[in-house]
């Protein structure tokens, strides 16, 4: 009995003592980092960004994740805590919680969803910590928890991208029920396909077009060549496919031309006309040149120096505007087109030279 | 002084050979939790040094705690269970289908997340045990059958917005005189979720449970030799199936509290949190092979994961693999610990 209670108490022994000395040399760090943050501040401390971003699934992503790092690289006074949420709010919620611990000045949140914020943004806001959401949106209760939203209007980029195809179709006089379009969409659900899938379903209706097919393509490259395959079986008549990203339209092509079919803007001798957005991919930008994409709706994921700006406006005093959207353009070759107008505001297109 | 120092460390070395296995392997994981949170300590600063992010680990993990546990149990005996991580993403979606569309209250969600767990467990155990199903098949059917019914009770993800229950997702257990003062002079409370405590509650009745209780003992014979078991006159099925059961009923109140922390039912939910459990419960010394293990081990193989996920993201090293790399090369490290450790033993002891 005596022998048992021996082997229990010794790593409890064993604990106790190195608790010590964790105690001790816990209480030496404090002094040594209370001499460097003095020795700091000599230098002026850097501003620390923690920046939660949502993951790294396609281009875009990759690109914006790029244009936050290259903004506060650490040399002229901004520095950046960078933390990879893969797809999981729960990761994005403990990194937010881990910032807060490391005492960052500004939060950035790229978040995944739209709800679910509220407790945690609350808890950034208790340690005074300014929050500055991009991308997608947050859905809380009390818009005083974030400082300002940086990010796309994905409905306006659909909605150009569409007023593009009716002004082409007037042009050439092709009547609206022989537009046959079919829809690869995105990840169903992400606040990109639902604002582009929304834009394109007003634009049929309100023109009378005829819409064959909502498929997810799931934002990549070869779901995109496996949808339209099979849509090409299903129907016939497609003359207009509307692709919610570059991905997705490198693969739809590559189908339609395993088909046998001619991509391009010239309806009426056969061509089948391909539509798509963001406009990162350096292949689709010179498939726009070639005139295989006809058009693409710009998704600008360049937000690293608008976050920069914001940033500054509030070290400075100032209010940043709530929500900021960028400024985001449209590629095509035609050089008919000039501009585009939604909601009666004119939008020029950039005629991409051949 | 110095020669006092010295004897205490032969008798030190003296204990490591009378320890049981089980011992010596807990003490090794806690030595290396701590040897690696002062390490973060001493190289990270700031952050690491106050309570409130040792006790966010807590909150985060809480449900991770609780799974670990029921998996350690089904370990010692010799078994596997990789359907916790399924069960624990089925309970949180029918909770929050429960809660969100119908109307429920959160008692009756609590009923149906154990509900679900003791079921998963009950017919896993009774396959394993009375029909000598290998548990790995067994469990993987369960893991896939969890994660189907999970998509089609619900495909979407989506946030419950029940009063009753935002309130208990929103309840924080206040610490008094651990909280800190942020360099804008603001100060910050410490606190921990309800799930921490359910956390903790669940680590000590396992714990007594496996070190003074008849079943608990019989766990450890079972996993360690069959034979032998059977012929102490342990009844060997009865034992692998309530450890299966239990294991079932931890990943219900597991999921629970996942749920909790969460607040949504997604068919993503808890992805790889079976393996996750594994590698805690390796980590905290329980051998696959059955017959070792601790349930303090456990708690501190996830605090220890946990906490080398803190210090890779912290150190910059953002890319998502850096944190499966760093997992894999320390489960790699705790296992050759292990093995040459238990070698070494059995070459020098021999006697127990």
């Amino acid at each position: 009995m005596k022998h048992r209670l021996k082997s229990i108490l010794c790593p409890v022994v064993v604990t106790a003592m190195l608790l010590c000395m964790a105690v001790a040399c816990g209480t030496t760090s404090i002094e040594e980092n209370s001499n460097t943050v003095e020795e700091e501040i000599i230098e002026k401390e850097p501003i620390v960004v923690g920046f939660s971003q949502l993951g790294a699934e396609s281009d875009w992503r990759s690109a914006n994740t790029q244009s936050m790092k290259s903004s506060f690289t650490g040399l002229d006074g901004y520095t950046m805590i960078f933390d990879d949420g893969q797809q999981k709010q729960a990761n994005q919620i403990m990194a937010i919680r881990k910032f807060i611990q490391q005492e960052v000045d500004y939060i950035v949140l790229a978040p995944v969803t739209e709800n679910g914020w509220d407790t945690v943004l609350q808890e950034a806001k208790d340690a005074n910590i300014p929050v500055i959401i991009v991308d997608r949106r947050v859905n809380v209760e009390d818009e005083s928890l974030f400082v300002c939203w940086i990010g796309s209007d994905f409905e306006l980029e659909a909605q150009k991208a569409t007023e593009w195809l009716h002004q082409y179709a007037e042009n050439k006089k092709i009547p609206a029920q022989d537009i046959h379009i079919v829809n690869i969409q995105g990840t169903l659900g992400a606040s990109a396909q639902i604002g582009r899938t929304k834009g394109l379903q007003d634009a049929a209706e309100k023109y009378g077009w005829d819409l064959l097919a909502e498929v997810t393509g799931d934002f990549t490259q070869t779901k995109g060549k496996e949808v339209m395959k099979s849509l090409l079986q299903e129907y016939d008549n497609i003359n207009v496919v509307y692709c919610e990203n570059d991905n997705e339209a490198l693969g739809a092509i590559e189908a339609l031309e395993e088909a046998g079919k001619k991509v391009g803007s010239n309806l009426i001798n056969g061509e089948v006309m391909v539509i798509s957005f963001d406009g990162i991919n350096e292949k689709a930008r010179s498939y726009v040149q070639e005139g295989k994409i006809s058009c693409i709706a710009e998704c600008n994921p360049l937000l690293g120096p608008l976050v920069r700006v914001a940033i500054d406006t509030v070290e400075s005093g100032g209010v940043p505007n709530k929500y900021y959207y960028v400024n985001e353009e449209i590629f095509s070759a035609n050089p008919n087109i000039t501009s585009v107008t939604v909601d009666k505001k004119e939008y020029p297109v950039t005629i991409v030279a051949k | 002084m110095s020669k006092n120092a010295n004897t205490n460390k032969v008798r030190l070395g003296d204990k490591m050979k009378n320890m049981t296995d089980t011992n010596l392997l807990l003490t090794i994981t806690i030595v290396v939790f701590f040897l690696m949170y002062i390490g973060a300590v001493v190289f990270q600063g700031k952050g690491f040094l106050k309570p409130q992010t040792f006790l966010n680990i807590l909150n985060a993990n809480a449900a991770l705690i609780i799974v670990s546990c029921g998996l350690s149990l089904v370990m010692i005996t010799g078994g596997i269970d990789i359907s916790v991580g399924g069960v624990v993403a089925l309970i949180s979606m029918c909770c929050a289908v429960w809660l969100d569309r119908k109307g429920g209250n959160v008692f009756t969600a609590v009923l149906i997340a154990l509900g679900i767990g003791l079921l998963f467990g009950i017919v896993q155990g009774f396959l394993v045990a009375y029909l000598d199903i290998q548990p790995f098949i067994v469990t993987l059917a369960g893991m896939f059958f969890a994660r189907g019914m999970t998509t089609i009770v619900n495909t979407n993800p989506f946030n419950v917005e029940n009063e009753e229950f935002g309130a208990l997702k929103a309840a924080r257990i206040i610490i008094p005189g651990l909280g800190s003062t942020t360099k804008k002079g603001i100060y910050v409370n410490a606190y921990i979720e309800i799930g921490v405590v359910v956390a903790l509650l669940v680590v000590l009745v396992m714990f007594c449970l496996l070190r003074w209780t008849k079943l608990g003992r019989s766990f450890y014979a079972v996993g360690g030799n069959q034979q032998s078991a059977l012929m102490l006159g342990i009844n060997v099925r009865r034992t692998k199936f309530l450890s299966h059961v239990l294991c079932g009923l931890l990943a219900g109140i597991g999921g629970f509290v996942y749920f909790m922390h969460v607040g949504s039912g997604s068919p993503s939910h808890a992805s790889g949190m079976e393996m996750n459990a594994i590698a805690s419960s390796i980590i905290g010394g329980t051998m696959l092979t059955g017959g070792v293990g601790n349930i303090i081990g456990t708690f501190f193989g996830v605090l220890s994961l946990s906490t080398i996920q803190n210090i890779v993201s912290s150190a910059g090293l953002d890319q998502a693999w850096w944190t499966g790399i760093t997992i894999a090369a320390m489960l790699c490290l705790f296992l050759v610990i292990q093995s040459v450790v238990m070698a070494r033993k059995k070459k020098s002891g021999g006697k127990k």
